[in-house]
């Protein structure tokens, strides 16, 4: 035993076990928000339930089980329901019943006593609506301006007019948001460039004529643009479908209201994982309808990203710069050591009074000034005086930019003195030395600073409700509008949208698989930066090894 | 004596409190090897370096006296240390070829000295590697990394490096000690060639090899210089005890 002890076995195991229940846990923690987060995508069975009521009643009920549990039968008694079975554990379900608007809730629970029978039927339909939730129900009749339309084959007919309905509301969203939304853009420049000659006194009556112009031109595209439109939502008015829901009702639905639809309980295993696939790909490329609970996270990612990539752009040469010099300038004294720690400190202040002092010094103070200096034409709306993704990625920057500085520092320390010293001997001076060859050399740690910044500013939350966060953006920091990149705009954050969706949200148990699906996603972003910033590092250091002979 | 190219009087260095190097006085002459022999720690490398003052790097170092080349004192007041050592190659003991391309490291200086045109870049490489006899090994890869020439080879690099610049002197620091015997036979063959254009002053710990390639030897010994004359009568009749000592291995 003594000998086992000695010979370090012991610690062997010891650091293998903790390496691999670290792996487990990484492993199980990414496969179960996976596994929760991607399986609501899965196109469930729908079934539909006979059910006693509490009057002894037949009801039918449709929906998807969603979730089960077993329930001891005193519990059940206890909460005032009447128990028709001696066991001593009674199962129950929670059953996703969609149609929230007819039954103001979208979710039931069954238990196992009360349910008489259990089918699928094939010809149940799932709609997604844009409004109230899924519909669930059976399709009965296609109408087109009040006029049954369908032939035998309702489903067929049904598909067509949705096509045809789908293809008319992408229309109206193109024109609404990117031409309207374009004109409206213009308006408010030119708005703001009048009042900008009116505060400097140069608004002579010539220039006042041209913005007369100006905007008669922009309100006559308007005004066709809003002919347009009308035509439109009249075309898509017309169609509508008669669906017979649960308790054998008829409701009518506008094609306009739906999204898409499908019959879950005739599709093959094929048909199944193609509408899976293209339910992930709207998840991801659709933007959020319904307070966020429904649709896609598009412009999440979208501003997540960009929000990593603008925070890069600064933090990189800003922790580059202050990094050589505090190694390579810097006289090495206590000064320069202070300094130091008080660098390796910033790392751990918590990353809220980042937001704090984002707010308070960027969004207010530099941000108030820019208002002042630059754009007092448009106070006392702020343009840059308020939340914005600049002042996020500011923010973000400042809380990673030690990490930037201590790598680098690092992959500086590291080069060989006789590199310098060749350098040098050749006749270059020392900032030739350090922009020629020490800088590059050192590429690889500054890659992975910036690597270690990206993991921690990508997952940041707390800072960034107070910088620029926001539920709903309208419009993304990118657009086809002059000068394309809206420095000042709010935008939408995977992991601010986790807590939206979670917390904030009307419909806590819809929104439950999103959390977790807008997490694996959030996980997934993170993954693709890290990956892209580390072959980055790796083509760097493949062009600069040979370093450590 | 003949033409001098570098002249110390009276240099004396301290590393902080103490001296390392006693009252140096030297004079090199122009397109000959010599060579510095002596114990290690004897001073040799640290007065090599001074003559293109790399031990200003070092912290705590004080230099008094003067180094005179071509009559022009190096560390007079005002002097561009780049300028100096573009005059005043340098070969290190170990070979520290950049981690860029054989083509880029040659042009390294003249890239430096903000030379642009192409063709001129390209002359120079060529005549570079010739002059450091490594043209026919590397001309068929020219892009390829340096890091992936033998020592050797990379030492030759450098040397090719150094006199790319055109200096007046090639100060070389034990530019052999790392290499296997091939190679450092190249190396010799290569400073004997190189004397012809170049003042070389070569720190060596190998007495073989000073005897081989050098035409004056000096013997240094804890921070003096005991003997300087030529190789042939430093081996053969050297005039004190000392190198005698030193030259018959007693000690060192």
């Amino acid at each position: 035993m003594k000998e086992w002890f000695k010979s370090g076995s012991p610690w062997i195991w010891l650091s293998a076990s903790t390496v691999s229940l670290s792996l487990i846990m990484v492993v199980g923690l990414i496969g179960l928000i996976a596994v929760r987060g991607l399986g609501i995508y899965w196109a469930g069975t729908v079934d539909q339930y006979e059910v006693k009521d509490a009057n002894g009643q037949t009801q039918i009920v449709i929906g998807e089980e969603y979730d089960s549990e077993a329930v001891s039968r005193q519990r059940l008694i206890d909460a005032g329901a009447k128990v028709d079975s001696d066991a001593e554990f009674i199962t129950r379900y929670l059953i996703k019943t969609g149609n929230r608007d007819l039954l103001g809730l979208d979710f039931k629970w069954l238990t196992e006593d009360k349910i008489i029978a259990k089918t699928e039927p094939k010809d149940i339909v799932v709609f997604e609506r844009r409004e109230w939730g899924n519909l669930y129900g059976f399709l009965e009749s296609v109408k087109q301006s009040g006029q049954v339309v369908n032939t035998n084959d309702v489903w067929q007919t049904f598909n067509e007019r949705l096509d045809h309905a789908l293809d008319l509301h992408e229309e109206i969203r193109q024109i609404e948001k990117h031409e309207i939304g374009g004109i409206n853009y213009k308006l408010e420049r030119l708005r703001l460039k009048e009042k900008k000659l009116e505060l400097g006194g140069e608004l002579t009556d010539i220039a006042k004529q041209e913005l007369l112009g100006g905007k008669k031109q922009l309100e006559q595209e308007y005004q066709s643009l809003q002919g347009n439109l009308n035509q439109l939502y009249k075309e898509i008015e017309k169609d509508s479908i008669s669906v017979r829901v649960s308790d054998g009702k008829i409701v009518e639905v506008t094609l306009a209201n739906i999204v898409r639809a499908h019959m879950p309980n005739s599709l093959s295993l094929l048909e199944k994982i193609g509408f899976y696939i293209k339910s992930i790909w709207l998840f991801v490329s659709e933007e959020p309808r319904e307070a966020n609970t429904e649709g896609g996270i598009f412009p999440a990612i979208f501003g997540t990203v960009m929000m990593v990539l603008i925070m890069s752009v600064i933090v990189t040469p800003f922790g580059i710069v202050a990094a050589v010099y505090l190694r390579e300038y810097a006289k090495q004294n206590a000064l320069t050591r202070t300094i130091r720690i008080a660098v390796n400190n910033l790392a751990g202040v918590p990353s809220i009074v980042y937001g704090v002092f984002g707010l308070g010094f960027f969004v207010y103070f530099l941000g108030g000034n820019i208002d002042q200096l630059f754009f007092p034409e448009a106070l006392p709306a702020p343009t840059f005086g308020t939340p914005g993704i600049l002042w996020a990625s500011l923010t973000l920057a400042i809380l990673t930019v030690p990490v930037v500085i201590v790598a680098t520092e690092e992959g500086l320390s590291r080069i060989p003195k006789n590199i310098r010293e060749g350098s040098l001997a050749l006749g270059a001076t020392k900032w030739e030395t350090l922009w020629r060859t020490i800088i590059p050399m050192a590429s690889p740690a500054m890659m992975t600073g910036l690597i270690l910044a990206v993991a921690r500013a990508a997952g940041e939350v707390a800072p960034l409700m107070l910088v620029g966060v926001v539920k709903l953006a309208p419009e993304l920091p990118l657009d086809e509008n002059f000068p394309f990149l809206h420095l000042d705009r709010k935008f939408m954050h995977l992991g601010f949208h986790i807590y939206d969706v979670g917390f904030q949200s009307p419909n806590v148990e819809a929104a439950r698989p999103l959390v977790y699906a807008t997490a694996f996603l959030l996980i997934c972003v993170i993954i693709v930066l890290n990956l892209a910033a580390i072959s980055v590092r790796n083509r760097l250091r493949e062009k600069y090894k040979g370093l450590d002979n | 004596m003949e033409d001098i190219c570098l002249k110390v009087e009276d240099l004396r260095l301290h590393y902080g409190e103490s001296e390392a190097l006693h009252g140096i006085n030297l004079e090199l002459p122009r397109h000959k090897v010599s060579a510095f022999i002596g114990p290690s720690g004897c001073g040799k490398s640290t007065l090599l370096r001074c003559f293109n003052r790399m031990n200003d790097l070092v912290d705590g170092v004080t230099i008094k006296g003067k180094i005179k080349i071509d009559g022009d004192d190096i560390y007079a007041p005002g002097v561009n240390v780049a300028d100096l050592r573009r005059r005043v190659g340098m070969v290190f003991q170990k070979p520290n070829p950049f981690p860029k391309s054989i083509y880029e490291n040659v042009a390294y200086g003249l890239r430096i000295q903000g030379v642009r045109s192409r063709r001129q870049i390209d002359e120079t490489v060529e005549k570079a590697l010739k002059g450091a006899a490594l043209w026919d090994e590397v001309k068929d890869r020219l892009n390829d990394s340096a890091m992936g020439l033998s020592g050797g080879q990379q030492q030759r690099l450098v040397i090719a490096r150094a006199i790319a610049i055109e200096p007046e002197v090639l100060l070389l620091d034990e530019p052999a000690s790392a290499l296997d015997p091939i190679s450092t036979l190249k190396i010799e063959e290569l400073i004997y060639e190189l004397k012809d254009k170049y003042t070389i002053v070569i720190v060596t710990h190998n007495m073989q090899q000073a005897a081989r390639v050098s035409d004056y030897t000096a013997f240094l010994y804890m921070g003096d210089l005991i003997e300087f004359d030529e190789t042939n009568t430093i081996f053969t009749n050297p005039a004190k005890k000392k190198t005698e000592d030193y030259i018959t291995g007693r000690y060192g």
